[in-house]
């Protein structure tokens, strides 16, 4: 099982390099969005560096979202979705090991590039080790949330807006979370807290998210 | 079945269908009576509030709307459940008929909950863990309808629904604790089944009656809408057939709240 999980993931990272710029209009996204707010907001520095660590979780929520519907469409329209419903691999096993090569594609180089990012909004640079930790950490859960609805959207008709209306509210806690921990540790709290009930969706989402993706993969198939 | 009652002969939508009817007049009959004499009770017999003057007894439409909304999202969840599990028909039909009312009451808490606080907290709005948390869990009924309505396919809709729903309620006590560490102004619930309730007899027998009223409209309405669906999605069997042509060949009659 574990070889096929290995194969999966190197199969879908693989697709990914060859189809490079796909995973760049995420990234780029998750920059011009951010780079939106203080041309929205203003550029005075005190506010920027109150908002650096929501408007980064924010961009990363979007971003995020605007790549769920490539985790199972591709494989969904040259059927090879069919033949991984009909393999031996338990189909959990296998929505995480797609969900994890997804997240190394379009989840990792956000986390990368936030810190950079966060220095544009005046962040401080002691507290960026804990910004990108909350994204780090809330990223693949956001994956894994994602991966049910965009397995329940499989092939409908306005799939795009209907996943976001999905997905978003499920987002908030990690919204919340990830936020709040850079804001806690600009306050002088640590953000502990915050960063260890992150690990605690992760945790919770790693282990629940891949079955229920997997029970909505097989009623979009039917 | 000779011994006892057979709970499945009415997971049929054929013959739920007129205990549907039926259930709908008689609980459209007792909503009114207890919202008549709810409001009655807020409006007329419950003291007014030593702090917030008359303003407050918008709580008596304002919190049954609020229960409501919580209670009716967790049913619609455990229809949708059983329609997973037990793979019945009318489950599904259940929950999405439950849904627009979840949503209906939903909204109106909202509604009257901003009417209540600009007179008290003097603003229309704040960002406290409750209001978020009601304001997200509309957006959750949204989805749900948003989903079932894209699919075309009934069963798929009802299933994946149903797989929604259910991530919606582990969800939703998350959501709910996590808005909650984030920012709370909300005051306390007045009500709790741990100690005696902090307000008058009368403003509490007039909340009761204003839920019952909610609740007994909730099952009219849904009951309704699930005669619909049963309706629109059986419209090829025989029985559907023949009660639709009823109803062609007789205009007076109120078909809405009649059986077969």
């Amino acid at each position: 099982m574990t070889a096929a999980i290995r194969c999966m993931i190197r199969r879908d990272l693989l697709l990914a390099v060859r189809r490079s710029s796909d995973v760049f209009t995420v990234l780029l996204f998750f920059v011009i969005v951010v780079s939106l707010f203080p041309l929205g907001i203003g550029p005075d520095p005190a506010l920027l560096r109150t908002i650096a660590p929501g408007a980064i979780c924010v961009a990363a929520l979007l971003a995020s979202m605007l790549a769920l519907q490539r985790i199972f469409a591709a494989d969904h329209a040259d059927g090879t979705l069919e033949q991984m419903l009909l393999g031996a691999t338990p189909l959990g096993m296998t929505v995480a090991a797609k969900v994890l090569a997804h997240w190394l594609v379009t989840g990792l180089p956000l986390v990368l590039i936030a810190p950079v990012l966060a220095l544009q909004f005046d962040f401080p640079q002691e507290l960026l080790g804990v910004l990108t930790l909350s994204l780090a950490l809330g990223t693949p859960v956001l994956g894994l949330i994602g991966a049910i609805g965009a397995a329940l959207t499989l092939g409908l008709r306005g799939g795009g807006a209907l996943l976001s209306l999905l997905v978003l509210p499920l987002y908030i806690p990690v919204l919340i979370i990830g936020a709040g921990s850079a804001e806690a540790a600009a306050a002088g709290l640590g953000g502990h807290a915050q960063l260890l009930l992150l690990g605690a969706f992760l945790v919770a989402a790693a282990a629940f998210a891949p079955w229920a993706a997997a029970v909505a993969l097989r009623i979009s198939m039917e | 079945m000779s011994n006892g009652f057979n709970w499945f002969k009415y997971s049929s939508p054929q013959t739920f269908f007129p205990i549907a009817g039926k259930l709908a007049a008689v609980f459209a009959v007792a909503a009114a009576i207890a919202c008549a004499a709810g409001l009655y009770i807020g409006f007329f017999v419950a003291p007014t509030d030593a702090q917030q003057g008359d303003a407050y007894r918008i709580i008596f439409i304002h919190v049954p709307a609020a229960w409501m909304s919580m209670f009716l999202y967790m049913v619609m969840a455990f229809w949708a459940g059983m329609g997973l599990m037990f793979n019945t028909r009318l489950s599904g039909m259940m929950a999405s008929a439950i849904a627009p009312t979840g949503a209906l009451f939903t909204f109106l808490a909202l509604w009257t909950g901003s009417l209540w606080g600009k007179p008290t907290w003097g603003t229309w709005w704040v960002w406290d863990a409750r209001l978020t948390s009601e304001l997200i869990l509309l957006f959750l009924y949204f989805g749900f309808m948003a989903l079932q309505a894209a699919i075309d396919d009934s069963r798929r809709a009802d299933k994946a629904g149903a797989v929604l729903a259910l991530v919606g309620v582990v969800n939703v006590p998350i959501i709910y604790f996590s808005v909650k560490w984030w920012n709370t102004l909300h005051q306390g619930a007045s009500i709790n089944f741990t100690k005696a309730p902090t307000m008058a007899a009368t403003m509490f027998t007039g909340m009761v009656v204003m839920a019952l009223g909610f609740w007994f409209y909730s099952i009219a309405a849904a009951m309704l809408r699930a005669r619909c669906i049963m309706l629109e999605r059986e419209h090829a069997t025989e029985w559907a057939a023949e009660y639709v042509k009823g109803l062609a060949g007789n205009h007076q009659g109120r078909p809405g709240l009649k059986g077969v």
